[in-house]
């Protein structure tokens, strides 16, 4: 467990080995989605199709499936590394930011999974926009809430 | 029974990952999108290798007639760069930042802080929700 608490240089709070494990892992269960099942393990897009707000062509099923397994791989892995102390915001900015990721992801047609993790690696003209639009107003909007909230 | 066991492994080994590689604690996050203060440069690692695995993944993809489990791929075709595809991103950026959740942290933080994660969801699929409300009525 040490290696995985490793630090860069300069970035106390960084875990880049902890970091590049977990990436490798996402990017694994993407490819199991794509070669096993011929779809893009998005999160948002799969989301919508579970809870009947979106079309798709993957079973709803299916769907509960994928989202049911996100939890239980966290939970997996909790229990063997200890868990950490996520620090979670108030309802409040949770509720307000919850709307807003919904209905981003829905206009954008995907979120840092399908986007950001599945058309990146395709070179997707689509995706690698829509990614550096999100990680953009994404820096400005904690840069905006640090300098005056 | 493979239509539900290869997304509830793909689920599964992806909800490992986002915990391994910090993403269910929002503190990270935001750390990654605090450019201008105290950085943390752990997600640039998580999606380097994400990347990278699904970049080889698309190789094989494209050797594949069909997918190992499934009758025929289903994916995206579109390159048409829309204000739609940019307004909604640059939305779904500012609610990233704000909570330092993105919908896979929020479902696999059920299992971590479940109270906050599930206000986050919930109101994660009202917003859904009142997309899909505004587009059945234009």
């Amino acid at each position: 467990m040490s290696l995985l608490a490793i630090s860069l240089p300069g970035f106390p709070d960084s875990t880049p080995v902890a970091g590049l494990a977990g990436g490798v892992l996402i990017g694994l269960a993407a490819a199991l989605m794509l070669l096993g099942s011929g779809r893009i393990a998005g999160v948002s897009g799969i989301a919508a199709r579970a809870f009947g707000i979106g079309a798709g062509s993957m079973p709803r099923l299916g769907a509960w499936a994928f989202l049911i397994g996100l939890p239980l791989g966290a939970l997996i892995v909790m229990s063997m590394t200890g868990a950490a102390e996520p620090s979670f915001a108030g309802p409040v900015p949770l509720i307000i930011a919850g709307l807003i990721v919904g209905i981003g992801t829905r206009l954008g047609g995907g979120c840092t999974s399908g986007h950001g993790v599945c058309g990146m690696s395709r070179l997707s003209q689509r995706s690698l926009v829509a990614t550096a639009t999100f990680i953009a107003t994404g820096i400005a909007t904690v840069a905006i809430m640090n300098a005056w909230l | 029974m493979r239509q539900l066991l290869i997304p509830l492994a793909s689920g599964t080994i992806f909800g490992a990952g986002l915990a391994l590689g910090g993403m269910t604690d929002p503190a990270r996050v935001r750390g990654f999108l605090d450019l201008f203060g105290a950085w943390d440069p752990t997600l640039a690692f998580v999606m380097g290798g994400a990347v990278l695995v699904m970049a080889v993944a698309w190789l094989v993809q494209g050797k594949l007639l069909r997918p190992w489990f499934a009758e025929g791929f289903a994916l995206p075709d579109r390159s048409d760069i829309t204000l739609r595809l940019v307004g909604g991103s640059a939305l779904f950026g500012v609610g990233w930042g704000i909570a330092g959740l993105c919908p896979g942290p929020g479902f696999a933080a059920l299992a971590i802080e479940p109270m906050s994660a599930a206000v986050f969801v919930a109101a994660m699929l009202a917003g859904m929700v009142v997309v899909r409300l505004i587009e059945g009525h234009a």
